[in-house]
C-alpha cells in the first residue's frame, strides 16, 4: 500500500489534453522547448533585419521586400537598427540559453523533477512571450518601429513623436516589450535560484554540478540583480512620456524650435539604470555558453574539463565583476573622467576570469581524443570567437584608446563576436549536443557540418572586416554613407561584409532544415547516450519522462567530467554509478 | 576498417577547422600590419592624440600576442589531439598553471589599463590654460553650430525661448545682452593652428557626439550639461565633424568641418564674420 502511494506520487500523471500539455504546460521540458521555438522564431526575424541593413548599406536606392514604399528611409533605417538589436539581446541571447536549455536540462542535470515552481515557470513563458508580441507589434503601430537603438537612450527616447517617427507609438510598444520581457525574466530568474539550491539530487554538491548549471546558476543571479533595475528604469521613461514627469529630461530642452515642458531630470541618469542592467547582460547572455562549451569540450576530448574549480570560480568572478564595469559604456558621456578611469582598470580586470576560461578550455583540448562532431565543432568555434571578440574588449575598455573607436563599426564587431556570435555558437553547439535527448533523435551530422563551416567563416568575414571599418572611423548606425566625406572609400569594405552575411544567413537555413527534418525523420538516437556523457540526462530515457526519472531519481557519486579515468573499463564515468558498480579494468 | 575511416574523415575536418583559423590569423595579422588605408585613422594633429596611437599600439601588440598565440594553440590542439584511436591523456588540471596564467593576465592586462592613464588625464583631468580660445559648439537633430564670444571675449546670453533656426538665432542669443551683439555664430569650427581651443559642449534637444578622427577625442553633447574638451591641432587642413550618438533619422547626415588655419587667416575669418555693429 505504502509501495504504490509513493509510486503514485513519485511518477505523476502526465496530462492529456492538448492545451495542458503543449501549451500551458507546468512541464519544465515543454516549457524549455517553448522559450526554444521562441527564440528560434526571434532570430529569424532578427537576422531579416540584418540582412535588410546590410542590403542597403550597399544598395541603398534600391527597392526591398517588407519595407514600406519599397525604398528603405533613414527612420526606416534606424528602426530596423533598434529592433534587430532588441530581438536579437532580449528574444535571442538571452531566451534561448537560459529559457530555453536552462529550463530543459537544468533540473535533468542535477536530478530534480521540475523546476521549483512549475506555475511560475509557465508564467514567466508567457509573460516573455507577451513581450515578444509587444515588440513585433511596435512595426504596425503609427509611427512605426522606434528608432532610438537598443539602448533607448534618453531624451531622443524620452520626449515623444516630436524627436523622430516611430517616437510615438513605436517607442512606448518597445518600453511595454522590454518592462513584460524584465518581469518574466525576473520570475525565471528566482525559478532557476530556488532550484539549484533546493532541489539537488543526493550527493549532487555546487562542486559536483556540470559546468551548464554553473552558468545558468550566475546568470540566474545576474537576471534578478540586472533585470528589476531595467524594469525600474523602463517604468520612468513611460512616466516621463505619457505622465509629465521628468526623470530624464532637463530643462530648456528644444526641439524643433520647441520648447519642451520638462525640468530637473538627468539624461545620464538612464545611461547609468540602462547599463546597470546591460552590461551584466552580456554576461547572461554568454555564461551559459561558457557552461555549454566546457561540457562539450570534455564530453568529446574525453577528459575531465582542466581545472574544474577554477572554471566554476572563474564563472561567478565574471558575475561579480560584471555588476562593476557598466561605466565602460559611457567613457565619453559627459561621466566623471575620474569614474572613467576607475570603471576602466575594472573592466581591464574582468579579462582575468575571462582568460582563465580560456587557457582551461585549451588545457581541457590538451592530451585528449577529439572527437569533432557537430557540437563539437560549435563548441571549438565558440573558443575562438570568444577569444577575438574579447580580446578587442580590451582596446575599449581604455577611455583613452575609447576616444578613437566609441560609437565605431569596431564597438559593432566586439560585441558581435563575443555576446552575439560566440552565444549563437554555444547555443548551436548546445542544440546539436541535447537533440538527441530532447526529441529521441539524432540531427544529421553531414548538415550540421555543412552549417558550421559556412558560419564559422561567414562570421568571421562579416565581423573581422568590421574592426578595420571601425578603426577607420567608419561610424555605427549610418543609414546612409554619403552624409560624411570621408566614408565614401570604406564602402568596398561594406560589400564584402554584405556579401558574407548574406551567405551565412543562407547557411542558417541549412540548420532550420536539419532541425525540422530530424524531428521528424531523424535517425533514431542510438541509446539514451549517444556521446557516452557522464551527466544525469544521459541516464534517462530521450525524451525523458515528466518527472525525468520515471521514479528513479539518481543519487550522485562523483563529479561531472569523469573521462579516461585510469582503471576504469570505459572512457567514461557517469555521475549517478555507484563506485562499487563502476566496471575496472581487471 | 571502419576504425580508419572514421580516422580519415576526423583528419579531414581537424585539418580544415585549423586551416580556416590560421587563414583568419595571417589574414588579419597581415591587415594590422600591412596598414592598407581603409584600416586605420589618418594621422592624429595633436601631441595627445600621438599618445592615444602609444596606447592603441601597446594594446595592440599585448592582445596581438595572446590572439596569435590562443588561436593557434586551438589549432594545434585540433589536429595534433584528434581522435586517431589514442587514449586521453588523464589530468583534473594543475594548480600552478592556474596561478601562473591567472597573475600573469592580472599583470598584462591591469597594467595596461593603468599605463593608458596619461593619455586619458592629459585631455579630462586638466583644464584648458586661461588664455585658450573659447569655443561654444551647440549640437541639435542634425546639425552643429559654433559660437565664438566676438570682441569683447564674452559670450552673450541665452534664452532657449529665442531659439528659432528659421529666423537665423540657432542658438537663442537674448539681444537684450549687450556681450551677444558682437557674437558669432557659424555651422562650422574654424581655429588657428598651435594654440590651444577651450569648446563648451552642448546639446539642444538629445544626444550628440563631437567626433574628429585626427583630434584622436570625441564628446558626447547632452541636455542639461556643458562639457569642456580642449585640445591645440598641430596642421593646418581640413577635417570631418561627425556625430557618433544616435539622434534621430538624420544622424548619418550630422556633419560639420573642422577649418584648422594659420593664425592671419583665423583673424581674418573673424573680422568677415563679425556682424555689423548695431545701427550700420
Amino acid at each position: 500500500m505504502s509501495s504504490h502511494a509513493h509510486a503514485a506520487h513519485a511518477v505523476p500523471h502526465a496530462p492529456t489534453g492538448f492545451i495542458s500539455k503543449y501549451i500551458f504546460s507546468t512541464d519544465h521540458k515543454v516549457i524549455g522547448i517553448q522559450y526554444y521555438l521562441l527564440a528560434l522564431t526571434a532570430v529569424f526575424v532578427g537576422i531579416l533585419l540584418s540582412l535588410l541593413m546590410r542590403f542597403h548599406l550597399v544598395w541603398p536606392g534600391a527597392h526591398l521586400p517588407f519595407v514600406p514604399g519599397g525604398v528603405m528611409t533613414p527612420e526606416a533605417y534606424a528602426s530596423l537598427v533598434t529592433m534587430h538589436g532588441t530581438i536579437m539581446v532580449f528574444f535571442v541571447l538571452t531566451t534561448a540559453p537560459q529559457g530555453g536549455f536552462g529550463n530543459y536540462f537544468l533540473p535533468i542535470q542535477i536530478g530534480a523533477a521540475d523546476m521549483a515552481f512549475p506555475r511560475l515557470n509557465m508564467l514567466s513563458f508567457w509573460v516573455t512571450f507577451l513581450a515578444f508580441v509587444c515588440i513585433v507589434a511596435a512595426f504596425f503601430v503609427p509611427g512605426g518601429a522606434p528608432l532610438s537603438g537598443w539602448t533607448g537612450y534618453a531624451p531622443l527616447s524620452g520626449l515623444g513623436s516630436v524627436t523622430g517617427p516611430g517616437e510615438g507609438w513605436g517607442q512606448t510598444m518597445w518600453i511595454f516589450s522590454i518592462a513584460l520581457f524584465c518581469l518574466g525574466a525576473l520570475l525565471g530568474a528566482l525559478n532557476f535560484i530556488a532550484t539549484t539550491i533546493d532541489m539537488r539530487a543526493p550527493g549532487m554538491t555546487l562542486f559536483r554540478m556540470p559546468l551548464t548549471c554553473w552558468g545558468w546558476f550566475v546568470t540566474a543571479i545576474l537576471g534578478l540583480l540586472a533585470f528589476g533595475v531595467l524594469l525600474a528604469g523602463g517604468l520612468l521613461l513611460l512616466l516621463d512620456r505619457s505622465a509629465g514627469t521628468s526623470f530624464f529630461a532637463p530643462a530648456n530642452v528644444v526641439v524643433n524650435d520647441q520648447l519642451q515642458p520638462h525640468n530637473g531630470g538627468s539624461p545620464l541618469l538612464w545611461q547609468h539604470l540602462f547599463w546597470f542592467f546591460g552590461h551584466p547582460e552580456v554576461y547572461i547572455a554568454i555564461l551559459p555558453g561558457m557552461g555549454v562549451a566546457s561540457h562539450v569540450l570534455s564530453t568529446f576530448s574525453r577528459k575531465p574539463v582542466f581545472g574544474y574549480r577554477a572554471m566554476a570560480m572563474a564563472i561567478c568572478a565574471i558575475g561579480f565583476l560584471g555588476f562593476m564595469v557598466w561605466g565602460h559604456h559611457m567613457f565619453v558621456s559627459g561621466m566623471s573622467p575620474t569614474s572613467a578611469f576607475n570603471f576602466s582598470v575594472l573592466t581591464m580586470s574582468i579579462g582575468v576570469p575571462s582568460a582563465i576560461k580560456t587557457f582551461n578550455w585549451l588545457g581541457t583540448l590538451w592530451g585528449g581524443k577529439i572527437q569533432l562532431k557537430t557540437p563539437m565543432l560549435f563548441a571549438l568555434g565558440f573558443v575562438s570567437l570568444f577569444v577575438s571578440g574579447g580580446l578587442s574588449g580590451l582596446f575599449l575598455a581604455q577611455p583613452a584608446v575609447d576616444n578613437l573607436l566609441h560609437g565605431t563599426y569596431y564597438v559593432v564587431a566586439h560585441f558581435h563576436l563575443v555576446m552575439g556570435v560566440a552565444a549563437i555558437f554555444g547555443i548551436f553547439a548546445a542544440t546539436y549536443f541535447w537533440f538527441p535527448k530532447m526529441f529521441g533523435r539524432m540531427m544529421s551530422e553531414p548538415l550540421g557540418k555543412l552549417h558550421f563551416w559556412i558560419t564559422f567563416a561567414g562570421a568571421y568575414c562579416i565581423f573581422m572586416p568590421m574592426h578595420f571599418l571601425g578603426i577607420a572611423g567608419g561610424i555605427r548606425r549610418y543609414a546612409d554613407y554619403t552624409g560624411v566625406q570621408y566614408l565614401a572609400h570604406l564602402q568596398p569594405l561594406h560589400y564584402f561584409m554584405t556579401i558574407s552575411a548574406f551567405i551565412t544567413g543562407a547557411a542558417q537555413l541549412v540548420f532550420l532544415w536539419n532541425f525540422c527534418w530530424s524531428l521528424k525523420f531523424g535517425e533514431k538516437a542510438p541509446s539514451i547516450n549517444p556521446w557516452n556523457a557522464t551527466t544525469l540526462e544521459w541516464t534517462t530515457a530521450s525524451p525523458p519522462p515528466l518527472d525525468n526519472f520515471a521514479g528513479n531519481y539518481p543519487s550522485v557519486y562523483r563529479g561531472p567530467y569523469d573521462f579516461s579515468v585510469p582503471g576504469a573499463k570505459e572512457d567514461f564515468v557517469p555521475q549517478h554509478l555507484a563506485p562499487e558498480l563502476v566496471a575496472r579494468v581487471r | 576498417m571502419r576504425d580508419r575511416k572514421g580516422s580519415r574523415g576526423s583528419a579531414a575536418t581537424a585539418g580544415l577547422l585549423a586551416l580556416l583559423i590560421v587563414i583568419m590569423v595571417v589574414v588579419t595579422v597581415y591587415v594590422f600590419v600591412s596598414r592598407p588605408a581603409w584600416s586605420v585613422p589618418p594621422p592624429s594633429i595633436t601631441s595627445v592624440g600621438e599618445l592615444v596611437d602609444h596606447q592603441y599600439s601597446m594594446t595592440l601588440w599585448v592582445t596581438g600576442v595572446v590572439f596569435v598565440l590562443s588561436q593557434l594553440g586551438l589549432a594545434y590542439a585540433v589536429v595534433r589531439f584528434r581522435d586517431h584511436g589514442q587514449k586521453a591523456h588523464f589530468t583534473r588540471g594543475n594548480n600552478t598553471m592556474e596561478w601562473l596564467w591567472t597573475s600573469a593576465t592580472i599583470i598584462l592586462f591591469v597594467g595596461l589599463g593603468l599605463l593608458g592613464r596619461k593619455a586619458w588625464v592629459d585631455v579630462r583631468f586638466t583644464e584648458a590654460a586661461p588664455d585658450a580660445i573659447q569655443i561654444e559648439v551647440t549640437a541639435n537633430q542634425f546639425v552643429f553650430n559654433f559660437r565664438y564670444p566676438g570682441a569683447d571675449g564674452k559670450f552673450g546670453r541665452l534664452d532657449p525661448k529665442l531659439i528659432s533656426a528659421s529666423t537665423g538665432n540657432a542658438v537663442g542669443i537674448d539681444p537684450n545682452d549687450p556681450a551677444g551683439n558682437d557674437d558669432i555664430v557659424v555651422p562650422t569650427l574654424t581655429v588657428p593652428v598651435n594654440r590651444e581651443i577651450d569648446l563648451e559642449i552642448k546639446s539642444q534637444d538629445v544626444i550628440h557626439n563631437f567626433f574628429v578622427r585626427e583630434l584622436r577625442l570625441q564628446q558626447d553633447a547632452v541636455p542639461g550639461l556643458v562639457v569642456p574638451l580642449h585640445f591645440t591641432a598641430n596642421a593646418i587642413g581640413q577635417y570631418e565633424i561627425v556625430c557618433t550618438q544616435l539622434c534621430g533619422l538624420g544622424h548619418y547626415r550630422m556633419r560639420s568641418v573642422l577649418n584648422v588655419v594659420s593664425y592671419d587667416d583665423y583673424q581674418k575669418f573673424l573680422k568677415e564674420q563679425a556682424p555689423p555693429a548695431p545701427g550700420q
